[in-house]
């Protein structure tokens, strides 16, 4: 066979760089999203509150000043928002008026907040059908009516046809912290468990299902749904409860990793006890996709001192959201900033946060 | 390279003189090249790839690394035998 | 899933676990070929589960990574183009060319979009009759057969508004040049089991005898993957040479004649540069003449393009198994998964990218770093960010 090229002066590689436009990825809720987050918009407006990144800013009123975890300046409320931008507009499950809705209530009720008010903004395509759009309100309408939260103030604005994509929904949210919960994604410590309310990455994959190119069959729909009764019902009967988060765009791993990095944990992770559908599983297998990054709309993670564990496990299993609770690992000294799975076979790997957008792959 | 997946056959049709199938993975389905799989038939599994079923699970086979293992296991289980057979028989 | 859920099982893996400690003796190096092998590997951390003897090399197929730069560079201006549809796996969207990857140019308006079967793209030409639609045909055997059949049903049925741009790899001719390079340090190997699927087992024989190895055809399960060690190490420990089979629930040693005779219609046995390792003879596949107006590079006239590749990244001996990852001097330092310098970096698969993980987690037990180049991944240095 003749001689192939001189593999010393072998090489592979590009220059590199950092990106000059706005990818799909930046919006994956993944490190893309994270970089830009830290590169732009923390960079120019960053502040005590907006820097803490936690799901939902806390505020005191009674004061100008914002005053982050200090119960003694009056009543402190938690104030979120949140755009929707998903495709299709209705799925299996949801529409994205309910997904509008339930999402800044879970942004709410996962920093210990009772959800109240919302207001909602449309940004309309020209000649989108008026008739959706009144599918969609009336969705919203229902989806207030269950979160039990007042949608008060909105706005309108039309785009020229092909400069939006049919309705874009931006819901922004004020709910009211009881007295005496801190919840903070700085609050793990080593010990504590890691509890997930049921099954990962329905939302994501019912909605990948639908993907021009990708589409399959299943019988999946979204787990899209409001948390707050269910995070009332837990800080009830747990107010010990260390930190909430649901985890949305980038999945359950990209929530993880956060944590990881805001506390200054490790985390173990038992793959075994991951509640995963098994068209879920199914579906990942066959794009080649893994759960831990796959979107969810109706799940939270919670950290919890380990001796109060099974008590809010009994809660949360005794709700409908969190039938399928289960608790997936522990937080560790060990390896602070990383989570690490121990994986089916007993071997061990690190689980990071999703890089850009999930692709399928074929290899 | 090459992700494929076990799935198991549920229903066959011709579309551009092409045999396709539907394919049912663990309750997800999809469609699914059969042209190089003839004696694929529904209710056989098939590894699909890329939309492509590319070999008939051979069921037989597959059972064969179990087979081996419950066989090391009665190995394993004589041996033990043996050693205790050993110690007891031991001054 | 059936035939899936069995080969994850614990018990089983820890069977076999105990089965290779028992009979290994001494260090042997087994190369994985296939990239599916790798991801499994770092996904159930099937490496810390070895006994210190066995050392898996991760080799070189990952058709991402070593689909050359030219090719990618070609694929962006063709995506590029005004009224082209450019279709591909999803893999390639993220793999860096010279100065852009397929995920800039659709954020910069090309039309760039997924598929899963390269027969959706025929779907994709005929609702976009008055657009070229251009599929990127990446992929080892396993993939040939459906690339091969897309193009065969284009021709057939008069859909001329289709293209595919063919980067086509064979994987015994780089088991070949793998193993006459002087440097090179495999001693087994576990041969790719989808490819085997449409190929069969035949031309890996003579490689064997030529080169005095065991080759053992094996799945991509856990299970899969150990049992292929194991059986590997039997042999390597025996001294046999020859070719076994792991995997004979979806592999015959014929392969699939059917898959065979379709690839054979279409494409035909050609050069093939391999990213990172340079061309290789005979190593990949190309259009038949008769086939050939569906080839994109004739059609968008991008034959020449030249490309300069950085002189900091070893990914070539790396897809080798002749250095590790680590030994690198971009190494977790300008070579990250965000920001990779070489392929094996860009794909989860890649074997850099398995190490940077993995040795970020081993670090994090041991703060002192070693500086030890040699042996498994314990002493990976940890990346400075």
């Amino acid at each position: 066979m003749p001689p192939i090229a001189d593999f010393d002066q072998m090489s592979c590689p590009t220059p590199r760089r950092q990106h000059e436009r706005v990818l799909l990825g930046h919006g994956s809720g993944g490190k893309l999203s994270a970089d830009l987050i830290q590169r732009v918009f923390l960079k120019e407006l960053g502040n005590d509150v907006l820097s803490s990144l936690e799901d939902s800013a806390t505020l005191a009123l009674g004061s100008l000043e914002p005053a982050v975890d200090d119960a003694r300046s009056g009543p402190r409320i938690a104030f979120t928002t949140d755009s929707f931008v998903v495709k299709p507009l209705f799925f299996p499950g949801g529409d994205i008026g309910k997904l509008a809705v339930f999402g800044t209530v879970n942004d709410l009720a996962v920093v210990g907040a009772t959800p109240l008010y919302l207001s909602a903004a449309f940004i309309l395509e020209e000649g989108f059908e008026i008739e959706l759009l009144r599918r969609i309100v009336i969705s919203m309408r229902h989806a207030c009516d269950q979160a039990g939260v007042t949608l008060v103030t909105g706005d309108t604005k039309v785009v020229d046809r092909g400069k939006g994509d049919e309705v874009f929904i931006t819901t922004t949210g004020i709910g009211l912290h009881a007295a005496n919960h801190a919840l903070s994604i700085r609050n793990a410590r080593p010990g504590d468990q890691i509890i997930v309310s049921g099954t990962i990455g329905d939302h994501g994959m019912t909605i990948m299902s639908t993907r021009e190119g990708i589409e399959f069959e299943t019988a999946l729909q979204s787990d899209t749904a409001p948390l707050n009764d269910l995070t009332r019902a837990m800080l009830d009967a747990c107010p010990s409860i260390r930190v909430m988060r649901d985890p949305t765009r980038g999945g359950v791993s990209s929530t993880l990793n956060e944590l990881a990095t805001a506390s200054n944990v490790g985390i173990l992770l038992d793959e075994a006890s991951i509640p995963v559908r098994p068209e879920v599983h199914s579906a990942c297998e066959m794009l080649g996709l893994d759960p831990m990054y796959v979107a969810n709309e109706g799940k939270l993670i919670v950290v919890v001192a380990e001796q109060d564990c099974q008590s809010l496990m009994k809660v949360m299993k005794q709700h409908p959201l969190g039938r399928d609770a289960a608790v997936i690992g522990n937080v560790t000294a060990d390896h602070a900033g990383m989570v690490v799975m121990r994986t089916l076979v007993g071997g061990q790997r690190v689980v990071t946060m999703l890089a850009g957008e999930q692709l399928p792959r074929i290899c | 390279m090459c992700l494929g997946i076990p799935g198991r056959v549920v229903e066959t049709f011709i579309e551009h003189d092409v045999m396709m199938g539907k394919v049912d993975f663990g309750g997800v389905f999809k469609q699914v090249c059969l042209n190089l799989t003839p004696d694929a038939e529904v209710g056989k599994y098939v590894i699909v790839h890329v939309g492509f079923a590319l070999q008939v699970i051979d069921e037989s086979e597959a059972e064969k690394v179990f087979e081996f293992l419950q066989h090391m296991d009665d190995l394993q289980e004589l041996r033990a035998g043996e050693e205790d057979a050993n110690v007891e028989g031991a001054p | 899933m059936k035939f899936q859920a069995e080969y994850r099982d614990l018990v089983a893996a820890k069977k076999l676990q105990r089965a290779i400690g028992e009979i290994v003796t001494q260090p042997w190096t087994i190369m994985e070929v296939c990239g599916g092998q790798t991801h499994t590997i770092v996904r159930y951390g099937i490496d810390e589960l070895l006994p210190d003897e066995v050392e898996l090399v991760h080799g070189p197929g990952c058709p991402v990574c070593v689909t050359p730069l030219e090719l990618i560079d070609k694929a962006i201006e063709i995506a590029s183009c005004d009224d082209v549809i450019f279709c591909s796996f999803g893999d390639m969207l993220r793999v860096p060319g010279s100065r852009h990857d397929l995920f800039e140019i659709k954020a910069s308006g090309g039309d760039v979009r997924i598929v899963y079967s390269p027969l959706d793209c025929l779907k994709v030409a005929e609702q976009n009759p008055d657009r070229t639609v251009v599929f990127f045909a990446v992929g080892f055997e396993t993939t040939a057969p459906a690339n091969a059949m897309a193009v065969w049903q284009a021709k057939k049925r008069r859909i001329d508004n289709f293209a595919v741009l063919v980067s086509h790899v064979l994987v015994p001719p780089a088991m070949e040049s793998i193993l006459s390079s002087p440097n090179h340090r495999v001693q087994g190997f576990l041969g790719a089991g989808h490819v085997c699927s449409v190929m069969g087992y035949e031309d890996y024989e003579p490689l064997a005898t030529r080169y005095q190895v065991p080759i053992v055809v094996t799945g991509f399960e856990p299970v899969d993957l150990l049992e292929g060690i194991y059986r590997c190490v039997r042999m390597l420990e025996q001294g046999k040479i020859g070719v076994d089979n792991q995997y004979a629930r979806a592999v015959k040693r014929e392969g699939s004649r059917v898959a065979q005779g379709l690839i054979k219609e279409v494409f035909e046995v050609t050069d093939r540069k391999w990213r990172g390792i340079g061309t290789i003879p005979h190593s990949g596949f190309r259009l038949r003449s008769e086939y050939e107006r569906f080839d994109a590079e004739q059609r968008f006239a991008v034959g020449d393009v030249q490309v300069r590749e950085s002189s900091k990244c070893i990914s070539g001996m790396v897809l080798q198994g002749i250095h590790k990852p680590h030994e690198c001097p971009a190494f977790g330092k300008e070579c990250t998964p965000e920001h990779p310098l070489g392929a094996t970096m860009v794909s989860s698969e890649g074997a850099c990218a398995a190490y940077y993980n993995y040795g970020r987690l081993l670090e994090s037990h041991q703060p002192s770093c070693s500086s030890t180049l040699a042996g498994k991944p314990a002493i990976v240095p940890l990346p400075t960010d």
